[in-house]
């Protein structure tokens, strides 16, 4: 018979248990008092001679009968009647048993109801590979078969599968319990994956997740990433050929944050927190892998980023002065969104004196101003991230976002003739003809402030971003579904 | 073994493509791969005492059946221990 067909059980009664529960050990007189007289069929999941005296007694060690009848609990009695269930009941209750069997006077030393305990077939360590085993697996990517003396890590890295660091292997086990993680079918396209446009499933964002070492609970981020990064908008093959550094950086808003345990306080922008390290990571080995970006190839940077391995974190909602950064792309507060921007290497600004909101404004413009070049403006967007001690500054004086980003637009604008090629002995600028005017650093909306940071430390940090609006990229924000 | 899911776009084939030819044999270790079919054995033997006798070294390998393709654990000890493989077929 093929593991996934429906094992016939035996006709009359059939009860499932397990040694290792104290409620299977409790109803034995039970199980022995209905063997006489009865067509009973015990089924033990974890010792074969369990429970003894028993006549009709038979071992589920593959809990194939278990999980192809749904056992959740142990003891489960069952009433089959050609070939079919009628009746069912779990745990020990007298009546419910005197019922279904027509046995009155079972276990009256016992007492009457004892909840029962859970069966292995739903063990979270064994689920994977029974659904594995005798399920209809659905998953359609190739398999791939590495030899037993053949070192798996260094198989994966040979296959150029890898950012160079280690990943977790995609064992079929292992992606099935990804997609767990989301209600998507896997054969769904999430998207065309630049540069080569590969149409790319579910499954194929589940197992580069898997590889980055997320957990089941991220994958619903890491689809929006993807989702976010492949559209013409935000144009990730133009990111990947730039020859400048910049790559997605994901920030993550809404409750879905803190439930899966995002970091957006200490060393947000660092290491230590799996799900900040690891979805974007997954988003960027779907780019290498079913996207072909590698490294070399089509990706030219100069110098590339850390943040190039994968940059994610939240947003600091929870006693963040302005509204989540998510609002200006249209989404309202409590919203689970993923903005894709394209940013460089975060760098810390430091300001341990100002205390009122104007000075701490002259102080990022100041800083603003420097992004790829003092002299370059409306090219490039930017990410200000504020951390507590200084938005506490705002909250005080009730800057909105608005007003802050106004306020540092207002104080970047620079006369044209210092700007233009040349002026400053510096041939790189802005072209002549803009001469006569005056500019602020950023396009309307291109500055993006967001609250995040540990609760101590007078800093803010800015991420630079790449060249901005139809000739290279426009931030994109996306809902984050179940 | 392990089994894994091909995290790519499966435009390229899942086999790693074969190195290319040697210009010479010098130095290097020949593996020598039995497919299984009968007296292919002897033509490997003869095989085996002319690499011998211009100092080669020399690994015997063979094939469960010819009617398969070689496990994949056979193909990677081959691959670990020879420079180069050279495959009977003989009836």
């Amino acid at each position: 018979m093929s593991p996934t067909e429906l094992p016939v059980l035996p006709e009359g009664l059939v009860v499932i248990v397990k040694e290792d529960c104290p409620t299977c050990e409790l109803i034995v007189p039970v199980l022995k008092q209905l063997a006489s007289g009865n067509q009973l069929t015990v089924f033990s999941q974890d010792e074969p001679n369990f429970p003894e005296g028993i006549e009709d007694q038979q071992f589920d060690g593959d809990l194939a009968i278990s999980w192809h009848h749904n056992i959740e609990t142990v003891p489960t009695l069952l009433v089959i009647e050609d070939g079919k269930e009628t009746a069912r009941t779990v745990g020990w209750s007298r009546s419910q048993w005197e019922s279904i069997t027509g046995v009155s006077q079972l276990g009256v030393e016992l007492p009457d109801h004892r909840p029962g305990c859970g069966s292995l077939s739903v063990d979270p360590s064994l689920s994977a590979d029974l659904e594995l085993r005798f399920g209809s697996s659905t998953m359609r990517a190739r398999r791939v078969d590495f030899a037993s003396l053949e070192d798996t890590h260094e198989a994966l890295f040979d296959r150029g599968w890898t950012d160079g660091l280690p990943v977790v292997p995609p064992s079929e086990a292992r992606v099935m319990a990804m997609l767990e993680g989301t209600t998507r079918s896997p054969e769904e396209i999430v998207a065309s994956v630049p540069p080569d446009l590969a149409p790319c499933t579910v499954e194929k964002v589940a197992i580069n997740a898997v590889m980055a070492g997320c957990r089941p609970e991220y994958l619903p981020i890491v689809l929006a990433g993807v989702e976010a990064v492949c559209t013409d908008t935000f144009n990730m093959h133009g990111l990947l050929a730039t020859t400048m550094p910049h790559a997605p950086v994901l920030i993550v808003n809404g409750p879905i944050a803190q439930q899966i345990g995002m970091n957006s306080g200490n060393n947000a922008l660092g290491q230590g927190n799996r799900a900040n390290s690891t979805i974007g990571r997954a988003v960027q080995l779907v780019v290498r892998n079913v996207g072909g970006g590698r490294p070399g190839e089509v990706d030219r940077a100069a110098f590339g980023s850390p943040g190039k391995v994968g940059f994610c974190f939240a947003e600091r909602e929870e006693d963040s002065p302005w509204s989540p950064i998510s609002t200006m792309y249209g989404f309202p507060a409590g919203t689970n969104t993923v903005l894709a921007f394209p940013g460089e290497a975060p760098r810390n600004l430091v300001d341990q004196l100002s205390r009122d909101p104007d000075s701490l404004a002259r102080t990022y413009a100041a800083n603003l101003i420097s992004i790829q070049h003092p002299k370059l403006v409306l090219g490039f967007d930017a990410i200000l991230a504020v951390a507590p001690d200084h938005s506490r500054v705002f909250r005080e004086a009730g800057w909105s976002r608005e007003h802050l980003a106004d306020r540092i637009n207002e104080l970047t604008v620079r006369p044209g003739h210092e700007l233009i090629r040349g002026a400053g002995n510096i041939p790189e600028g802005i072209p002549e003809a803009m001469e006569e005017l005056d500019l602020p650093k950023f396009r309307p909306n291109g500055l993006h402030i967001v609250h995040c940071g540990g609760a101590a430390g007078l800093f803010s940090a800015i991420i630079g971003g790449w060249v901005n609006g139809e000739m290279g990229s426009d931030p994109v924000c996306v809902q984050i579904t179940p | 073994m392990t089994k894994v899911l091909d995290p790519t776009n499966e435009a390229t084939p899942a086999d790693i493509p074969r190195v290319n030819r040697p210009e010479s044999l010098d130095g290097l270790t020949v593996g020598l791969l039995d497919i299984s079919k009968p007296r292919g054995d002897r033509f490997l033997d003869r095989i085996e005492e002319r690499l011998v006798e211009r100092g080669l070294r020399v690994e015997r390998f063979r094939k469960p059946t010819f009617t398969k393709p070689a496990p994949v654990d056979l193909r990677h000890e081959i691959a670990t221990k020879c420079d180069v493989v050279i495959e009977a077929l003989a009836d």
